[in-house]
């Protein structure tokens, strides 16, 4: 668990991020609030299109021409939104290592594993060409990439999909930094390459104290591996807390349809409950809770004011309704 | 590729022979037309008589010989003009080449970079330009102003009036004069190939460089470049390093057919510019209806698409680490 007497690593607050679109905007994050302390792995959960990879790519400065950030994402002290182009250079890949959902299209094609490793090597450090390549060599090996020494100059697609995200967790730690951004890491993964890729990402953290923000979609990779879950819904965080009372005592209308809707060994006789309706669109500001249109608690009120982040026992919670219930009918869920 | 060229010499040959005109008169002479003996000799001497088919086959045995006849304009072997003539039209394209590909992917690389800006806009109505207006009106325009004008540029000519060409080694005057040692002669040969090669290479610039600008914008959204931001990369090596490499390869596709397209088309380059080349070549040949000149061209134009073609297959197998292993 973390350190919460320290200053956190990155801290995240009220980050709305807006995409033009031909017909106006797209308001994707709605005043988003993130912390992430030394050594933790902060889950974001959500949909699609719920806002999780438009605000970390926000973060590095990375999001499409078309796209503006406002708010702040602080980074040890430094202020990274609007930052100078050769600041946030410095730390993507440098400090703040990044990998994304698709590895079969996330290495370029037509240069081999070794060359792209040691760029990001050479980008950040005074070394020669030929110890950025035996750097790419060791990084390889330490994300357990087999026979990494005769098959350093491969292309991307000799490689499998689990072996090409291996080289792209190598290229992104390749300069040690203090946070990966994971966005969906396994997704386009097999289950038994997940796993993998999953027990790597665990291993490293431990032995490098690497902060991870974990962006996906799946609760079971949030499960096994984060220690704080943020659960987004439409550009907002709903519901935020330690993983193990998200798990055990879901506060938020969302994170109880979340975890109804997913399929649980212990309890194989269980009916899975998906959640009707679908997210709202965000061409227009939501009225009221953004949820309210597919929530079952739903009371009048919902529909008109947008309910705040308040603190429930350990977590965050943006409803107005479940957890008062909750407080005067203990345990009724 | 050897029954391609066959087509394409038979193809030539049969156009050739059925255009309703009679080389004859060329050859010895309206007024001598009259003259029944002087014509059948003629026929004999030229290799006329006889039916067409008889003609082709003739054609076909000498050709396999590498004979492409007698030229009935120059009274040479076909194969001894086209040689003669090649250095001044490889000069030409590889000088249109250089201008047109280097310009082109710089161009196209440029604005694809400052999409939908100032710079972009007028860089693709350059490029536009190139592409649109006639080779014959740009020359013409160009010898104009810039020569006749302004006297910026030579005027047409691979030398200057009243020089003597460079000693016969390769026939490329370029390469001749410094092998003479004769630098003066070097620069002149140089930079009168400027402006030809600049009317040549522009049309292929502008071509180029909207596919370059085109290429580009497609890989620019790649998952590979956003990854390759993420590492910290500077937007210029960005570009350089990650998208104009990809970009490449539908470039290099017609790259080699460009260079085969330079190499044939500069018919009117090389008339407006009187270059003596291939070109200029196949024009005169066609004015006079000479036959074995026109069968030479052709074959010659059949066999630089054909080489093109492999030289890009090599080159895209080197580029593309996809077909190499494969």
């Amino acid at each position: 668990m973390s350190d919460l007497t320290t200053p956190p690593l990155l801290e995240i607050r009220d980050l709305h991020v807006r995409f033009a679109v031909r017909n106006g905007q797209v308001h994707a994050v709605r005043g988003l609030d993130l912390t992430v302390h030394r050594g933790e792995v902060a889950a974001v959960v959500g949909e699609s299109g719920s806002g999780k990879s438009a605000s970390m790519l926000a973060t590095l400065g990375l999001l499409d021409i078309n796209a503006s950030a406002s708010g702040s994402v602080r980074f040890d002290g430094t202020e990274l939104l609007g930052a100078p182009p050769p600041v946030l250079r410095s730390i993507r890949g440098g400090r703040i290592g990044m990998i994304f959902q698709d590895p079969m299209t996330s290495l370029n094609p037509v240069l081999d594993i070794r060359r792209q490793i040691a760029e990001a090597v050479i980008t950040h450090r005074q070394v020669s060409p030929r110890q950025a390549e035996s750097k790419a060599v060791e990084l390889l090996e330490m994300v357990s990439f087999p026979d990494a020494v005769r098959r350093a100059r491969s292309y991307p697609h000799e490689l499998s999909g689990g072996m090409r995200q291996r080289v792209m967790i190598a290229m992104a730690l390749a300069n040690d930094p203090d946070i990966l951004i994971a966005d969906e890491p396994t997704t386009a993964l097999d289950v038994t390459v997940q796993a993998q890729i999953l027990d790597l990402l665990r291993s490293l953290r431990q032995s490098r104290e690497l902060a991870i923000v974990l962006i996906t979609h799946d609760l079971g990779v949030v499960a096994g591996l984060a220690d704080t879950v943020n659960v987004m819904y439409a550009g907002r965080i709903a519901e935020s807390g330690p993983v193990v009372d998200i798990f055990h005592r879901p506060q938020h209308p969302y994170t109880i349809g979340l975890l109804a809707s997913l399929p649980r060994l212990d309890r194989p006789d269980r009916e899975l409950t998906p959640i009707g309706g679908v997210p709202p669109r965000l061409y227009e500001e939501p009225e009221g809770c953004s949820f309210a249109p597919r929530c079952r608690y739903a009371v009048e009120a919902c529909h008109e004011v947008e309910p705040p982040l308040e603190r429930v026992e350990a977590s965050m919670v943006a409803c107005s309704v479940l957890p008062m219930r909750s407080r005067t009918a203990e345990g009724s869920l | 590729m050897p029954f391609l060229l066959l087509g394409i010499v038979t193809i030539a040959f049969c156009i050739s022979r059925l255009i309703p005109a009679d080389p004859l008169a060329s050859i010895v002479g309206v007024r001598q037309m009259a003259n029944p003996t002087i014509v059948a000799a003629a026929r004999q001497k030229w290799g006329l008589n006889g039916s067409i088919l008889e003609q082709y086959w003739v054609f076909l045995k000498n050709l396999v010989r590498g004979d492409l006849g007698i030229s009935f304009r120059t009274r040479k072997p076909v194969t001894h003009d086209l040689l003669d003539r090649l250095p001044a039209t490889l000069e030409l394209a590889v000088g249109a080449l250089v201008v047109g590909g280097v310009g082109g992917v710089a161009l196209g690389a440029y604005a694809a970079s400052k999409k939908d800006k100032m710079a972009d806009h007028l860089s693709r109505g350059f490029s536009l330009l190139g592409s649109s207006l006639p080779v014959f009106w740009i020359g013409l325009v160009f010898l104009f102003v810039l020569y006749a004008r302004l006297g910026w540029f030579p005027g047409p000519g691979r030398l200057p009036p009243r020089t003597k060409p460079p000693g016969h080694v390769t026939g490329f005057y370029t390469i001749d004069s410094l092998l003479d040692g004769n630098f003066t002669l070097f620069r002149q040969c140089l930079w009168r190939l400027v402006l030809p090669c600049f009317v040549l290479g522009w049309a292929y610039m502008g071509q180029l460089s909207r596919l370059v600008r085109a290429a580009m914008l497609d890989e620019i959204n790649s998952d590979y470049v956003r990854t390759a931001r993420a590492k910290g990369l500077a937007e210029r090596l960005v570009m350089r390093r990650h998208v104009l490499r990809n970009a490449w390869l539908p470039t290099l596709t017609i790259l080699g057919f460009s260079f085969a397209q330079l190499l044939t088309a500069s018919v009117l380059t090389e008339t407006i510019f009187q270059w003596n080349g291939i070109g200029s070549y196949a024009v005169q040949s066609a004015n006079t209806l000479d036959f074995p000149g026109i069968n030479g061209v052709s074959l010659f134009a059949g066999l630089a698409f054909l080489l093109a073609n492999l030289a890009t297959d090599v080159l895209y197998a080197v580029a593309d680490p996809k077909i190499r292993l494969a």
